[in-house]
């Protein structure tokens, strides 16, 4: 790839993720499968210089190093271990960018199991952190694989909380759920609706509506207009393919 | 001072079918295998194991020994879900209680703090609530009038009352611990592991290597030796007693390993072959197995 080559699917979901935490300030930004964590670092390296990222492991990470840095070279501002980890999370001073197995119309994602919890048809990770995220902190959601199976009407396990079971469940829950936004390989999704049901923010370049339409099962909200996902500056271009990923390793989470 | 030193069968031997045992670590990080691999090996059996769950969770579950798991996940971390979870669940073998990880967290503080519960947001409107229909809710006894509302929407606010994950029996395996059952973590993050130890009755370390009182300083910060004695009730030196799991900085993950235990879930031939070599061994037998496969 030549640093003028048009802009990739892949490059497409990266920008879409950076502006995911655009003026977010000094917070920690914890992202999930590889797109996510370039567009973290490519914001952290541009107009959110403030960002915090870990090393994935148990500390801070100075600046944002490409994303194939060897552990061993990776420069650490201060510890972070699991436990403060939470003291971050109950603090509301995080935004994550979660992956969902399942993600449905209100904003449930799902990362537990298919089909009955009680004895899965496929187990899938656990909750994990999800129903915590999702009630303390900006929560955003990544979709490597945008289809009408991840794009359901409803969830099978409800792990992350959407927006009418947090509702439901009252101010306990909703004073600080925010779903921010839901990036899959096809365009950007919100939930700025009168009934914060999920509406399509933007397509990605060379993706239609009736693409997203068609690979999503439930019905979305669409603006009369749909903008297209921006494209990256050539400076936020070049340092996505020169420094922080020279391997090319978004393409192998979104094929071109 | 009293020498808490004992061996890993000793520690099993004190441990009784139907126990509810807490096991240290994160993943397929730290996780004291060699205990695993001996209550494996026990006729031990309806065991309700609570973990932040890796392969300690997937090999108890495959040789047979758990009724139930308390956990958020279970990961092998460089392979997102342990394939002996996943088939055990599948197969309906074994309940779940399946929470959120700060949950979990606050479980075991709950339980350490010796208080019935703690409250959080964390579970309010997930199916956590619905698929353990004995979690409740406890309601803020500050209302509108009350000094100490800080924000109005907190006024008589509806929480999760995530009730103490207390445990019968905790393992935790440290890189460092002394004869007196001080517990050295060299490594990036103790995780829970003095949570695990302050919810249980019966407390137990492994350790790569055993100090005297007062030498642990040799070893490494005094800031690191983050499991006092008052937490432990035995310590067993068990060398490479982590495998293989990764316990830095005395050794990585052994991935190749790894990959192998994985595998030998996909069907029972491997699975017997695998448990046949290492798992149905002396911990020395398997030592020799590791060493010979050219394994770190």
């Amino acid at each position: 790839m030549t640093p003028d080559s048009p802009c990739t699917r892949a490059e497409s979901c990266v920008i879409a993720c950076a502006d995911t935490w655009r003026d977010a300030g000094e917070i920690m930004v914890s992202p999930f499968g590889t797109i996510p964590s370039l567009g973290a670092r490519l914001a952290k390296s541009t107009f959110s210089p403030d960002l915090v990222l870990t090393d994935g492991e148990a500390a801070l990470m100075v600046g944002a190093p490409p994303i194939a840095t060897r552990p061993a070279d990776v420069v650490r501002e201060a510890a972070m271990p699991y436990r403060t980890v939470f003291d971050v999370v109950w603090s509301g001073r995080r935004h994550i960018m979660m992956m969902a197995s399942q993600i449905d119309r209100t904003g449930n994602q799902n990362i537990s199991a298919i089909g009955d919890h009680r004895q899965p048809k496929v187990q899938l990770i656990g909750v994990r952190g999800a129903p915590g995220n999702s009630v303390n902190h900006p929560t955003s959601y990544w979709v490597p694989d945008h289809t009408v199976r991840t794009f359901v009407e409803h969830v099978d396990v409800v792990s992350g909380v959407g927006y009418e079971r947090a509702a439901a469940a009252g101010a306990g829950a909703t004073r600080f759920h925010d779903i921010r936004r839901v990036v899959s390989n096809l365009g950007v999704f919100d939930f700025e609706t009168p009934d914060h049901t999920m509406r399509l923010r933007s397509v990605h370049p060379g993706v239609s509506v009736d693409d997203v339409v068609s690979s999503t099962s439930f019905a979305l909200s669409i603006p009369d207009d749909v903008e297209e996902t921006r494209l990256p500056t050539p400076e936020e271009l070049e340092l996505l393919r020169t420094v922080l990923d020279p391997g090319s390793l978004r393409d192998r989470e979104v094929k071109s | 001072m009293t020498d808490k030193r004992t061996t890993v069968d000793d520690i099993v031997g004190e441990l009784r079918s139907g126990m509810t045992i807490g096991i240290g670590g994160w993943g397929s990080r730290r996780k004291p295998m060699a205990v695993v691999r001996a209550i494996c090996r026990s006729d031990l059996s309806d065991l309700t194991v609570v973990a932040y769950g890796g392969p300690d969770v997937g090999l108890l579950c495959a040789t047979g020994k758990v009724k139930k798991v308390v956990c958020g996940f279970v990961t092998l971390d460089s392979i997102a879900l342990d394939p002996h979870w996943r088939v055990a669940r599948q197969k309906g073998q074994v309940e779940v209680m399946e929470v959120d990880e700060g949950m979990f967290f606050q479980g075991l503080q709950a339980a350490a703090w010796r208080v019935p519960f703690l409250p959080t947001r964390a579970g309010l409107g997930s199916d956590v609530l619905t698929f353990n229909p004995d979690l409740r809710l406890v309601r803020s006894p500050y209302g509108p009038d009350s000094p100490f509302v800080h924000d109005p929407s907190d006024a008589d606010v509806e929480l999760v009352a995530m009730p103490a994950l207390h445990l019968d029996a905790a393992i935790v395996h440290t890189n460092r611990a002394d004869t007196a059952g001080n517990g050295q973590i060299l490594g990036p993050d103790a995780f829970f592991d003095p949570l695990f130890l302050g919810a249980a009755d019966r407390r137990f370390l492994t350790t790569e290597r055993i100090v005297d009182n007062g030498a642990l300083t040799d070893e490494g910060p005094l800031s690191a030796v983050v499991i006092h004695r008052i937490l432990t009730d035995g310590v067993a030196e068990t060398p490479g007693g982590a495998h293989f799991t990764a316990n830095p900085p005395d050794y990585g993950r052994d991935e190749p390993f790894q990959k192998e235990y994985a595998a030998s879930a996909g069907d029972a031939d491997s699975w017997v072959a695998f448990a046949g070599r290492y798992v149905d061994v002396t911990d020395d037998e398997y030592r020799a197995h590791v060493a010979e496969r050219g394994a770190s």
